[in-house]
C-alpha cells in the first residue's frame, strides 16, 4: 500500500466516520442554565439486584414522578466501597449534581470527604454516622420488620435451626441479627439462628454459597442482610424457605418466602429533596421506623398461618404505638448473662454502636 | 488469489506513526456502531470521555492517578517480557508490596522516626513484590515449571491474602466491624503533589529510567536481550539463563511491589479493598502496546488511564450502562493491538503462480 493510498482510505475513513456520528446528531444539546435540581445516586450494585439497590432506585423513581420536571435524576451502580468510591462522587459533583445520596454504609468517610470541599452541594448518607453541615445521614428502624419476621421464622421452623446470611459484623448488621432473634425466640425458645459472615454487601455467588452451606448444616429457614435474592433462591431450590430482606421478595422468587422486611426510600427522597428545593433542608440524622412508613413488613406468604399472622399483627401494633420496641427489656446476651434489665430500652446511640450478640444466636463476631 | 502476510525486512517508520493512528480511528468508528444502538451521539460521548480525563487539571491529576500503578506494573512485566518470561503475576507482587507497606505503617511506624518510615515501606514493599516474584522464577530456573501458570496462580494466593488481612488479624478495631485496617499514621501517607497525584509518579518516571539503563546501556541488559531475541544462542555463548531469570524476575517484582506500596499509601492510606483490581493486567496491555519500551510505559500507561477515566465520565455523564465505556475500551485496545501486525508484516495479494517469501506468518 502506497502513502496516498493510505491517505486515500484514511480521509474515506474520516468521511464515513461523519457521516454515522451525524445521524446520531441533530440533538446536540446547548448547554442552558438549568432549572432543575440535579440529584445524584451512587450505588453499590445494579438496580437489577432486586433488593438493596433496587429498592433505592424505586424511591429515585417515585422522586421523578413527584416532582417532574423540578429534578433530574443520575444514578452511578456498581461503585465499590474503596478509594474509587471519592472519585465516583467527585465526578457526580464535577458534572453539576446539587444533592448526592450515597447508598452504602462504606461511603461514610469518602462522602465527608467531598462534602468538606464542597460547602455549595448537599450529601445524604444512607446507613452511617458521620455528619457535616451539608452532610445528613438517613436510615431506618429495619430491626422492627425483623423482628416481625422473627416471629414467623421461630413459628415455622422444625428443625428449631434457621439461617442467616449476613454481610458484615458492623451494628448495623449485628443490630438486625438480634432483633430477628428475638423474635425466634418470642415464639419459640427453643430455636437458634446460625450466623455465616460473607464480608461483601453484594455478590451472588458467594451469598448463595453461604445459604447452601446453613441448609447443608440443617437449618430450615434462611433468613439474610445481602442485597440480592439468591439465598432465597438457594433455600427453595432445596425445598427450604426463608425470610427476604430489602424487597418483597415473594415477587421474585415466591411464596417459600415467607415475608421479608422491606424499605421504602421515595418518601423520604420526596421530602429530603422537597426541602431542599424550598431552602428548608438542615442537616439531620433520620432514623425512621415502622410508624414513618420507611420501613414495613411485606405482606405474609399464604403458607404462614393466621394465628401466626395475628400474632405478627398485633406486635405489629405495639411497636407503631410506640409504647414497646424490640431492645426493651428483659434481654440476655449470647452467654445467657443479663444485658438489658426488665423495663429498661435501649438507647438509639447504643443501638447504633451494638456490638454483641443475643442469647439463642450461634456465630461470633470475629470474621 | 491468496493473501499472505509476509514479513518486513525492516520495521516499516511509515506503518509505525500511522498503523496506531488508523487504528484508533477505526476503534471509534466501531465505537459509534456501538454508541448509537444505546441510542447515545457518538460524538458527544468521545467529547465528554476526552474533557472528562484531559480537559481540566482535576481530571488530569485523576488520570495521572489511574496511570501510577500502570505504569510501575507496565514497567514491571515489560522488562519481564523482553526476556520472554511471562510474568503474569503483576497483580499479585502488587498486593504483597501492598501488605509489607501496611505492615510497617500499622506496626513499625511507632518505633521507626518518622522521616525513615516512608523509605521503610519502599524498600519492604518492593522487597516483598520481590520475592513474590522469585518463587516462581526459582521453579523455572530450577525444575523448568512454566512460569504463566505459576506467576497466575500466585495472585489469587497474594488477592486472598490481602482479604483475610483486613477482614482478620489486621480490621481496625475501632472501625465498627467494617473491613479494613485502621487508616496509616500521617508519616505513613505518601505525599501528594497536586489533587490526588501522590509522589508515586516520581516512582515511576525513576523506575522507567532505571529499566531503560539497564536494557540499553547495561551489560545485564544486553545478556536480557540476547535472551529474549534467541535462548539457544544465548546459551551458547555462555550467558547463564537461570541467574539472569532470578534477577530479572526480582527487578519485575519488586516493580510491582512499589506499585502495591505507592496504592496503598498515597491513595487508599489504609489497607482495604480495591487494592486488587486489576492493574496488574492492564499492564500486560500497556507493555504490549509500549512494545516493552520503558519510556513508551509511561505514555501508554497515561493513555490507559485516560480511557478508564473517560470511560467512567460518559458513564455519569450520558447515564449509559457501565458495559458500554468498557465494550469501547475494550474495542479501541482491539484495533490498536490487532494493527500492530501491520507495523512488523505487510498484506500482499499472491496470485496462485507467485511464490511465498520463504517467511510468511504461519
Amino acid at each position: 500500500m502506497t502513502l496516498k493510498t493510505l491517505w486515500k482510505s484514511a480521509a474515506l475513513l474520516m468521511v464515513l466516520a461523519l457521516a454515522i456520528t451525524a445521524c446520531g446528531g441533530g440533538q446536540a444539546e446547548v448547554e442552558e442554565p438549568s432549572e432543575e435540581l440535579k440529584v445524584a445516586f451512587i450505588y453499590i450494585g445494579q438496580p437489577g439486584d432486586l433488593g438493596w439497590t433496587y429498592e433505592h432506585e424505586r424511591g429515585r423513581l417515585m422522586l421523578e414522578e413527584e416532582l417532574g420536571d423540578q429534578v433530574e435524576t443520575v444514578t452511578v451502580p456498581d461503585v465499590p466501597e474503596g478509594p474509587d468510591a471519592e472519585k465516583a462522587i467527585r465526578d457526580v459533583v464535577n458534572n453539576g449534581a446539587d444533592v448526592v445520596f450515597t447508598t452504602s454504609f462504606g461511603y461514610m468517610d469518602p462522602t465527608l470527604t467531598v462534602a468538606e470541599e464542597n460547602s455549595d452541594v448537599i450529601f445524604e448518607h444512607c446507613s452511617g454516622f458521620k455528619t457535616a453541615e451539608n452532610m445528613s445521614t438517613y436510615f431506618g428502624r429495619i430491626y422492627q420488620p425483623r423482628y416481625l419476621s422473627g416471629l414467623v421464622a421461630g413459628s415455622m421452623t422444625e428443625a428449631n435451626l434457621i439461617g442467616y446470611v449476613a454481610a458484615f459484623p458492623i451494628p448495623e448488621v449485628v443490630r438486625g441479627i438480634n432483633a430477628f432473634t428475638l423474635g425466634v425466640r418470642e415464639v419459640n425458645p427453643d430455636a437458634e439462628v446460625r450466623v455465616v459472615w460473607t464480608n461483601t454487601w453484594y455478590d451472588p455467588v458467594k451469598e448463595r454459597e453461604a445459604a447452601e452451606a446453613l441448609l447443608d448444616e440443617g437449618a430450615d429457614i434462611i433468613a439474610q442482610h445481602q442485597d440480592t435474592t439468591e439465598p432465597q433462591k438457594a433455600a427453595q431450590e432445596r425445598g427450604a424457605l426463608s425470610i427476604g430482606y430489602d424487597s418483597d421478595m415473594a415477587q421474585f422468587v415466591g411464596d417459600t418466602v415467607l415475608t421479608s422486611p422491606i424499605w421504602n426510600w421515595g418518601t423520604y427522597y420526596v421530602d429530603t429533596v422537597g426541602k431542599v428545593i424550598d431552602g428548608s433542608w438542615e442537616t439531620h440524622q433520620f432514623w425512621g421506623g415502622l410508624a414513618d412508613g420507611v420501613v414495613e413488613l411485606a405482606e405474609l406468604s399464604p403458607r404462614v398461618p393466621a394465628d401466626v399472622a395475628s400474632k405478627v399483627e398485633s406486635e405489629h401494633t405495639r411497636i407503631v404505638s410506640g409504647e414497646w420496641d424490640v431492645f426493651c427489656g428483659p434481654i440476655n446476651a449470647q452467654d445467657g448473662s443479663v444485658k438489658i434489665a426488665d423495663g429498661e430500652c435501649m438507647s438509639d446511640g447504643d443501638m447504633l454502636s451494638m456490638d454483641w450478640f443475643v442469647e439463642g444466636v450461634v456465630g461470633t463476631l470475629e470474621e | 488469489m491468496n493473501i499472505v502476510f509476509e514479513k518486513r525486512l525492516s520495521r516499516s517508520r511509515r506503518a509505525a506513526v500511522l498503523v496506531p493512528i488508523i487504528s484508533f480511528i477505526l476503534a471509534l468508528l466501531f465505537g459509534s456502531l456501538i454508541l448509537l444502538a444505546f441510542g447515545v451521539n457518538p460524538l458527544e460521548a468521545y467529547r465528554v470521555m476526552a474533557v472528562g480525563s484531559l480537559g481540566s487539571q482535576y481530571a488530569l491529576t485523576e488520570t495521572l492517578v489511574k496511570a501510577i500503578p500502570l505504569m510501575l506494573t507496565g514497567l514491571s512485566v515489560s522488562i519481564a517480557f523482553r526476556m520472554l518470561f511471562w510474568n503474569i503475576g503483576a497483580e499479585g507482587q502488587l498486593a504483597m508490596g501492598g501488605i509489607a507497606a501496611t505492615y510497617v505503617a500499622l506496626f513499625l511506624s511507632d518505633s521507626l522516626p518518622g522521616a525513615l518510615t516512608i523509605p521503610t515501606m519502599v524498600l519492604l514493599g518492593m522487597l516483598a513484590g520481590a520475592i513474590w516474584g522469585l518463587i516462581p522464577a526459582l521453579l523455572k530456573a530450577f525444575i523448568g515449571v512454566n512460569e504463566i501458570l505459576t506467576t497466575l496462580m500466585m495472585n489469587y494466593i497474594a488477592i486472598l491474602m490481602v482479604e483475610y488481612l483486613y477482614l482478620g488479624p489486621w480490621r481496625d478495631p475501632d472501625g465498627y466491624g467494617f473491613p479494613g485496617t485502621a487508616p496509616f499514621p500521617p508519616e505513613a501517607i505518601l505525599p501528594r503533589l497536586v489533587g490526588r497525584v501522590h509522589l508515586g509518579i516520581i516512582f515511576a518516571i525513576i523506575a522507567a529510567f532505571i529499566v531503560w539503563f539497564v536494557l540499553s546501556r547495561s551489560r545485564w541488559g544486553y545478556e536480557i536481550r540476547v535472551i529474549g531475541e534467541n535462548q539457544r544462542a544465548a546459551r551458547y555463548t555462555g550467558i547463564n539463563i537461570g541467574k539472569n531469570i532470578l534477577l530479572v524476575m526480582l527487578l519485575s517484582g519488586g516493580l510491582a511491589g512499589l506499585a502495591g506500596m505507592a496504592e496503598v499509601s498515597g491513595i487508599a492510606r489504609r489497607l482495604y479493598q480495591g487494592l486488587t483490581v486489576g492493574y496488574g493486567y492492564t499492564a500486560i496491555i500497556v507493555a504490549w502496546m509500549a512494545n516493552l519500551n520503558p519510556w513508551a510505559v509511561l505514555f501508554v500507561g497515561f493513555f490507559m488511564a485516560a480511557l478508564l477515566v473517560g470511560g467512567d465520565q460518559i458513564q455519569i455523564a450520558l447515564q449509559t450502562p457501565a458495559a458500554v465505556a468498557l465494550v469501547l475500551q475494550g474495542a479501541i485496545l482491539f484495533f490498536v493491538l490487532g494493527g500492530w501486525i501491520f507495523v512488523n508484516y505487510r498484506i500482499r495479494l499472491l496470485r496462485p503462480s507467485e511464490p511465498a517469501a520463504a517467511d510468511e506468518l504461519s
